[in-house]
């Protein structure tokens, strides 16, 4: 029995990861839930905006990088993010006018613009992968580690070490302060409280005197930077690669839906009970029950509940589950 | 224009449209899509019934193509003796007591009273049957995988007829849609669209990583072919001798003689199911889906089971999205799980069926031709011309990533295509009446 090192192996390989990824997924969530709210569609455009986000914060690095400007022990990338972010405002607006007006003008009914929005991400799928190209593109830079597993155990002279990536803090710090903000906007604003009003009840907000299209512009706004945001630092934890953003739409909009879709407060729970749900299902336990159980009871397998392949399949079950016995979510949701 | 000419003229100009590849690229390359563009307008025609008819919105149709590729090498494959003598009987165990866990736990859950005690036992039944599960399960598949990994590892299949297979892909796809349709029918639109996302994704993921079912990752190749080999044609005096006379040599000849083989099979296969598709469109039925599918509330106020014949018509299209998955793996002769991917199976159908129409088979069909024969054209025509713009750059990075970018050109086109449809014209080429 060793308490102290079991958690310290739970904290290094299930808790600080499932943080990290449990923020990126939250902030993704966020950016669905605000268009389903104000614009009611699913946007299942919504990762290959991030990839394109992320693209051009991955540019843009590159070139401060050959300017020879860097950001200290940080990455490069948090000085190129507000440009990756600019540019997907760009992006998000442009495609607003030229696709998505129309129907909202002609009132369409919300599968249309499902089908629309699956139109605008073969559109960005193609263009991410025309400028960049299909393969991994690595733009990390700066110090690796806030703590490393070598430096922890000298430190404590523990067994085990505790690794913190530099971009997994960054990834939490950035998300909470990213979330406060949103929040405080929001919910502290005139703007914000518009929004809210028109997410609630449009002909009430119209007849309020709310302008639509200035509620439609600044969310897609607010869901550029949050999509920038959460795809560069997933970008920067794992790798950018086109492609997986495509693959995080599912466990995004599980968290969106399981939280209660159109609830920000929901996306942000539903974010990170997908994450630790997906890495304590496909994590193998045998280390840290070693720790825990007597000598005469430790496991000979890797106890691991399900192989890693198949991390999609976890986010998918509890969507279902929650489905069936709570349909709007866990945080009551809206249904168009 | 009186409509039936019209849609004389579209498929007549599609006709006109592959003749010009036969004529400048090879007859080859022409037999190559309207083999596929056959497939492929049979998976239209299967997303046009659950979409067109029923405004049910699936994007899960790549699982569901998929099951029926896994259907051809369960089927068709010969069986590997060693592999079923070595764990067969564990697997079947295995899969069985799963199955049981979960049939008990459904039934634990509707037979106890809510409360805290049902929920105990359902978690205890639930921990019990899986850890029994794995007991049973995971030692059948090491066993199973070990047995010459380089070319077998898996239980193969049943060496039944390669025909046999595209039915088989069919009933395959129509239980699994069973099984989605009783869990996501009864929620809102949108919902099934994800669920059926994740579903897709779940198969493909579950047949990249079980190699005891169908070697995952490491494929399946040599598939057993309804048709002669090019081979065994090249080989035999008097086809050879038959060509000859027409100033054929014989390796074209086989080439082609296979593919218009298989054009013929398809072409049975889509007529048969168009037939139906429309005698069901016309009918009660058909007529009884479209109320359904314009205002449900009416229709159940009507007395319609709305989620009983969502549940219907969306295993029906499945299934035959199952069975053009089958057919494809038997035209690509071997399974590779890799090629499955959502852009090109799941929404690359669903520009085929907005395209050609929703609501109307015909049109299912033309937007299957077009759509796929764009989809490889695209590909011809933008080397063509990224070459013509670089043609004066000098050589260097920019030069070779623009010729290389060209392939990503095919889905910019397809989605400006859908986007264009859906805005200019969104009741497609052949709308529905």
């Amino acid at each position: 029995m060793d308490i102290v090192n079991a958690l310290i192996t739970l904290l290094n390989f299930v808790v600080v990861p499932a943080m990290a990824y449990g923020s990126q997924l939250a902030l993704g969530a966020l950016g669905v839930t605000l268009i389903y709210g104000i614009l009611r569609f699913s946007n299942f455009a919504h990762g290959d905006t991030m990839a394109f986000g992320a693209m051009v914060t991955v540019l843009v690095t590159w070139l401060f990088q050959s300017w020879g400007i860097h950001l200290w022990v940080l990455p490069t990338a948090l000085l190129a993010l507000p440009f990756g972010i600019l540019a997907c405002i760009g992006l998000l607006l442009a495609t607003d006018r030229v696709v998505y007006r129309f129907y909202r003008e002609q009132k369409a009914k919300p599968v249309i613009l499902v089908i629309v929005s699956l139109g605008v991400t073969f559109v960005l799928n193609g263009i991410v992968r025309f400028i960049i190209g299909p393969d991994d593109q690595n733009f990390l830079d700066g110090e690796r580690f806030i703590v490393s597993a070598r430096t922890f155990r000298e430190m404590t002279g523990l067994e085990e070490g505790l690794a913190i990536k530099t971009t997994q803090g960054i990834t939490v710090i950035t998300a909470v302060f990213v979330v406060a903000l949103l929040f405080w906007f929001l919910n502290r604003t005139r703007t914000g409280k518009s929004m809210r009003a028109y997410s609630d009840n449009e002909d009430l907000a119209l007849l309020s005197g709310i302008d639509p299209e200035r509620v439609v512009m600044i969310t897609w706004m607010i869901v550029a930077a949050l999509a920038t945001i959460a795809g560069v630092l997933y970008g920067l934890d794992k790798s950018f690669k086109p492609f997986t953003y495509f693959q995080l739409l599912l466990p995004i909009f599980a968290s969106a839906i399981v939280g209660g879709l159109g609830n920000p407060l929901g996306a942000i729970a539903g974010g990170f009970l997908i994450a630790f749900s997906e890495v304590t299902v496909t994590y193998a336990w045998k280390k840290v029950l070693t720790y825990f159980l007597p000598e005469s009871l430790a496991p000979d397998g890797l106890v691991q509940l399900m192989s890693t392949d198949y991390k999609l399949a976890v986010s998918f079950m509890i969507l279902i589950i929650v489905l069936l016995f709570k349909p709007t979510g866990i945080f009551r949701g809206k249904s168009v | 224009m009186n409509p039936v000419l019209r849609n004389t003229a579209l498929f007549a100009a599609m006709a006109m449209l592959i003749c010009l590849v036969g004529i400048f690229q090879s007859w080859n390359a022409a037999l190559q899509i309207v083999n596929m563009g056959l497939i492929s307008a049979i998976m239209a025609l299967g997303v046009n019934l659950q979409w067109g008819f029923a405004g049910l919105f699936n994007v899960g149709i790549m699982g569901f193509v998929a099951l029926g590729g896994l259907a051809t090498v369960l089927t068709s494959m010969p069986p590997v003796r060693e592999a079923w003598a070595a764990g067969g009987a564990g697997l079947l165990g295995g899969l069985l007591i799963g199955l049981a866990t979960i049939v008990a736990a459904v039934l634990l859950v509707r037979r106890m009273r809510p409360g805290k005690l049902r929920l105990l036992a359902l978690t205890a039944l639930l921990i019990a049957g899986f850890i029994l599960y794995r007991a049973v399960f995971d030692p059948s598949v090491d066993a199973v995988e070990a047995v010459n990994p380089a070319i077998q590892g898996y239980l193969g299949g049943l060496g039944l007829p390669a025909l046999l297979a595209w039915p088989v892909g069919g009933l395959l796809a129509a239980a699994v849609a069973w099984v989605i349709g009783k869990t996501a029918l009864g929620l809102r639109s949108d919902y099934l669209a994800i669920a059926t996302l994740g579903i897709a994704e779940i198969i493909i993921a579950v047949m990249k990583n079980e190699d005891w079912l169908a070697r995952g990752v490491k494929n399946v190749v040599g598939l057993p072919r309804p048709v002669p080999y090019e081979i065994d044609l090249q080989n035999d005096p008097d086809f050879v001798a038959r060509w000859a006379e027409r100033g054929v040599d014989a390796v074209t000849a086989s080439t082609l003689y296979v593919k218009l083989a298989y054009a013929g099979l398809f072409a049975a296969v889509l007529i048969v199911l168009l037939i139906l598709a429309q005698r069901a469109l016309h009918s009660p039925w058909g007529r009884m889906m479209r109320a359904i599918r314009d205002n449900e509330v009416a229709a159940e106020a009507m007395g319609k089971d709305v989620t009983a014949r969502h549940l219907q018509i969306f295993i029906l299209g499945s299934a035959i999205c199952g069975i053009a998955g089958a057919m494809m793996t038997t035209l690509d002769s071997g399974l590779s799980p890799g090629i499955y991917q959502p852009l090109r199976f799941t929404f690359l159908v669903w520009v085929m069926v907005i395209v050609g129409g929703s609501g109307n088979n015909f049109g299912a069909v033309i937007g299957g031709f077009l759509i796929w024969f764009l989809w490889v054209e695209v590909e011809v025509a933008g080397q063509w011309i990224m070459n013509l713009i670089t043609s004066g750059m000098a050589e260097g990075a920019l030069k070779s990533h623009l010729n290389d970018s060209v392939a990503h050109m095919k889905f910019f086109t397809m989605g400006i295509v859908l986007l264009l449809v859906l805005r200019f014209s969104p009741r497609g080429l052949i709308p529905e009446r």
